[in-house]
């Protein structure tokens, strides 16, 4: 298979694409710290790290544990809160019929998790069946670990199927919630044979009453080399942008319709164009979006 | 019962309904309490409680101050339970919670609680075991004075308010953990925004959302849990069952009122009632009439009221977060009701309760004004014995310190914002309560309790010492992981706090959330003093408001390990925990 080496400006491209995704808490941490006139008092509110003479949390302990010390209960420790606890949820954020010109097709993105309030283990699924067959699909397992009051850094592995030969990734990214309530996942992948890429998925939720909800929600992948087989590329790939109204019958349970578009880029467009497929659509979906 | 499956049988056999409304009243010094799942029916849909004595609340406990009291508490679930008698001062052992007093009380067993009673008063008890208190685990206690009874009424009545969800309180637990704002259905929307824009222009409108979005804070995240699962009870009753206390005009009539929610703050009133407050937390306070007061899940108020005429009065307690209310009846005759009063509107957090004081800004008008209420209090009682004023020229630590130290551990994923500038004033009712006359939205005159207004009657604080060391926490969270703290350090990563036997010690408490904690310490009194240092209140509850710093003293007299925590049961749960060692 040839490999296209990958070019000068989509490396700088991808560098400056990973500074952005990894240093994303960083920037609004600085970004508020910035102190306006008007805000001076609340500079370091959030996040930051701890002054060299910050107050030491077991200062009073004279140490002295949960397990150690005068009266202490004997034997192991009983009382555990639910910080000691485990929970678990998935959230299926869209399962949708998707609607383009003649073809209606179903797509799905999930995200499960288990663990507690710092680590967790992750499971993030998204794909398309078409014909009852599945014709693309990107499931990530990873390791998801607090860095920060809004953001988890995750670790794990990524396995994509296509048109082409199945591609593995080793993942590293963040997800969170930016300043104005941004959701945001950016994930970086390294895979065999030097292959490189990158996703963003960025959503935000806003109430039109308690009930309906407008979700905005951008994708944009991109692969740091061209991926013939499977119709890729190098530089951005596809961007899709969208919009879905939600009502939720309860939090848990809430049907939507939406449109969106989406669009090929660069090589990945020119691969789309030469088999003669549509470089951009516009979607129209509806689905529901359920969570336990 | 032939025809009936095992299944109806057994439940039908072994566990009669729970007996709801005003409780029996047990009395004397030897007290047989069994635990138990009983049905129960709030809301249309059967459901399983954790009852005590087959009822909700569980029996009123008459004590009396001096005497020795044995309770037998037996356990017939299937799971561990106990019970914390909230409050009383006693031996640690006898204190009721599991992996820190005690064991717990195993299914089958009876544990013997045996403690001397050594104070009079309204107190209460409750299970100290996972989420029990929430299916229905709690009672009163009343502790008749061995001298007699400083405070004449005619009439006296237990008002125990709750609250009761028909869902399993660990789902209610397992849904914040996922979706924090699961409860919430006053968020900000769109509609609001432009309902603002309207009123008070587009600006006005960005402006008031901006630092909240930026922040990524909720300012209508008052209570977590609300009316949605939420039923509010008074007395094991629901508002349509209106608990209906009697009384004849001209009466005295006093009502010991009890915060018993799990999750709730309490707004109470009785329109066309003045209360006079007597007693907060069992102990006598200098009278304060007011027609308004807030308290959270432990605190109690003993108010006095005297109703003139031959007409029903309401006793309305709204929830903080407004989304709902328990109610009930003050009659000269069965069966007669009031108005019930509409449950105010909402009202979004303010900067004050983000930042507590700021220089500049509207700052609701709260900030700022209390050194100059405090300096006035100083001079009208100048003339009365002001213990804590004693210490105040001989000690370094006369006045707490004002410099906030934030823990390391603050600065971490499990917090979510921190206070620089915290507010120390007393005289704040807190968010929902302010400025209600000027607002249009009660008679003008309103009067709103406050921390500023109670003070303990002369004696009551009876440690005149100075303290000998200062300790400072912050109570702290991240409402998006629903993770809640003190100094960032959930139970589980935390150590004791130690205390020395019978030292004078002074703990500043610094709320870096947007959420008022009730702080609940086990074994001692909590003496609460203002940012002056003059001793005001003995408490064993202290609601401690956003971004306010609070200090009180205490002298731990008994030895052993002692719980601390906030008594929002779902904080509290989440981490929100400490034990103390006194030794």
């Amino acid at each position: 298979m040839k490999e296209q080496p990958m070019n000068r400006s989509t490396t700088s491209w991808l560098k400056t694409l990973v500074l952005c995704a990894t240093t994303l808490p960083i920037n609004y941490a600085l970004a508020e710290m910035d102190p306006a006139p008007q805000e001076h008092s609340m500079g370091q509110a959030q996040g930051g790290s701890a002054p060299a003479d910050a107050r030491d949390p077991h200062a009073y302990s004279d140490g002295f544990t949960l397990t150690e010390g005068p009266y202490a209960q004997t034997g192991p420790r009983q009382l555990k809160l639910a910080d000691e606890h485990s929970f678990g949820s998935l959230l299926v954020d869209r399962l949708e019929s998707v609607k383009t010109g003649d073809n209606t097709s179903v797509a799905y993105d999930l995200q499960g998790w288990y663990g507690r309030d710092y680590d967790r283990a992750v499971l993030k699924a998204e794909g398309d069946i078409d014909n009852g067959k599945l014709e693309e699909s990107s499931t990530e397992i990873l390791w998801g670990h607090a860095i920060d009051t809004f953001w988890d850094g995750q670790l794990g592995i990524r396995y994509d199927t296509g048109e082409g030969p199945d591609r593995t990734w080793l993942a590293a990214g963040v997800q969170g919630l930016a300043p104005y309530w941004f959701e945001v996942d950016a994930t970086a992948y390294l895979g065999e044979n030097g292959r490189t890429a990158l996703s963003l998925e960025a959503e935000y939720e806003l109430l039109l009453s308690q009930r309906l909800v407008l979700q905005p929600r951008l994708e944009i992948n991109a692969y740091g080399k061209k991926d013939e087989a499977n119709g890729l590329g190098s530089g951005i790939s596809d961007v899709s942008a969208g919009i879905r109204l939600r009502y939720e019958i309860r939090r848990e349970i809430a049907p939507y319709v939406g449109v969106e578009w989406a669009g090929k880029f660069g090589g990945t467009k020119d691969l789309a164009r030469a088999d003669g497929e549509d470089t951009s659509e516009t979607r129209f979906v509806a689905g529901l979006r359920f969570w336990f | 019962m032939m025809g009936l499956s095992p299944w109806v049988k057994a439940r039908a056999g072994e566990a009669p309904a729970t007996e709801t409304g005003t409780p029996p009243v047990l009395s004397g010094t030897e007290f047989d309490l069994t635990i138990a799942e009983t049905p129960v029916n709030f809301t249309g849909a059967p459901r399983m409680a954790t009852t005590i004595n087959g009822s909700i609340p569980g029996p009123i406990l008459r004590w009396r101050e001096g005497d020795t009291v044995t309770i037998r508490v037996t356990n017939r679930l299937p799971i561990s339970t106990s019970i914390h008698w909230h409050g009383i001062i006693l031996p640690y052992q006898m204190d009721g919670v599991p992996g820190v007093s005690f064991n717990g009380i195993a299914p089958g067993e009876t544990f013997v609680y045996r403690f001397k009673v050594e104070q009079s008063g309204t107190y209460w008890y409750h299970s100290h075991s996972g989420f029990q208190e929430q299916t229905g685990m709690y009672g009163t206690i009343i502790i008749d004075p061995a001298k007699g009874n400083r405070i004449r009424a005619d009439r006296d009545y237990v008002v125990q308010l709750s609250d009761w969800t028909d869902e399993d309180p660990m789902d209610v637990f397992a849904k914040l953990k996922k979706q924090s704002d699961y409860y919430n259905f006053n968020q900000p929307t769109a509609r609001n925004f432009f309902r603002d824009a309207a009123d008070k222009g587009f600006k006005s409108a960005i402006d008031k959302r901006r630092m909240w979005n930026q922040m990524r804070m909720s300012p209508t995240d008052l209570a977590d849990i609300s009316g949605y699962t939420y039923t509010y009870l008074m007395n094991g009753t629901t508002p349509a069952g209106n608990w209906t206390a009697q009384f004849r005009p001209g009466e005295r009539v006093r009502l010991r009122f009890i915060s018993s929610g799990t999750q709730s703050f309490f707004d109470v009133r009785i329109p066309g009632l003045k209360m006079k407050v007597v007693q907060a937390d069992g102990q006598d306070v200098e009278p304060v009439t007011v027609d308004e007061f807030r308290f959270g899940p432990g605190e109690t108020y003993d108010v006095i009221v005297e109703p003139e005429s031959d007409q029903a009065y309401t006793i309305f307690a709204q929830s903080l977060g407004r989304s709902g209310y328990a109610r009930g009846t003050l009659a000269p005759r069965l069966g007669m009701e009031a108005e019930v009063p509409p449950v105010d509107k909402a009202e979004w957090l303010t900067m004050a309760d983000m930042m507590g004081t700021m220089e500049h800004g509207d700052m609701g008008g709260m900030a700022g004004m209390d050194h100059g209420g405090m300096a006035m209090d100083h001079s009208q009682h100048g003339g009365h014995k002001m213990p804590g004023m004693n210490h105040a020229t001989h000690s370094p630590l006369a006045k707490p310190s004002t410099t906030v130290r934030h823990a390391r551990t603050e600065y971490g994923p499990s917090v979510d914002m921190r206070v620089d500038m915290p507010r120390t004033n007393l005289d704040d009712p807190g968010i929902g309560l302010r400025d209600l006359s000027q607002k249009g939205r009660r008679p003008q005159g309103h009067r709103v309790l406050t921390l500023a207004d109670l003070k303990s009657i002369n004696g009551v604080l009876d440690d005149h010492r100075a303290p000998m060391r200062e300790l400072e926490l912050h109570l702290t969270g991240n409402m998006e992981r629903y993770s809640w703290s003190f100094d960032g350090l959930e139970f589980g990563k935390s150590t004791p706090v130690s205390l020395r036997h019978k030292e004078r010690v002074r703990v500043i408490l610094q709320n870096d959330t947007m959420m008022t904690h009730p702080m609940h310490l086990h074994g001692m009194w909590s003496e609460l003093e203002t940012d002056q240092g003059e001793l005001r209140v003995r408490r064993h509850t202290i609601p401690v408001q956003p971004a306010q710093r609070i200090s009180f003293l205490t002298t731990p007299h008994d030895l052993g390990r002692w719980a601390w925590h906030c008594h929002l049961l779902y904080h509290m749960d989440a981490g929100m925990f400490r034990e103390v060692v006194v030794s």
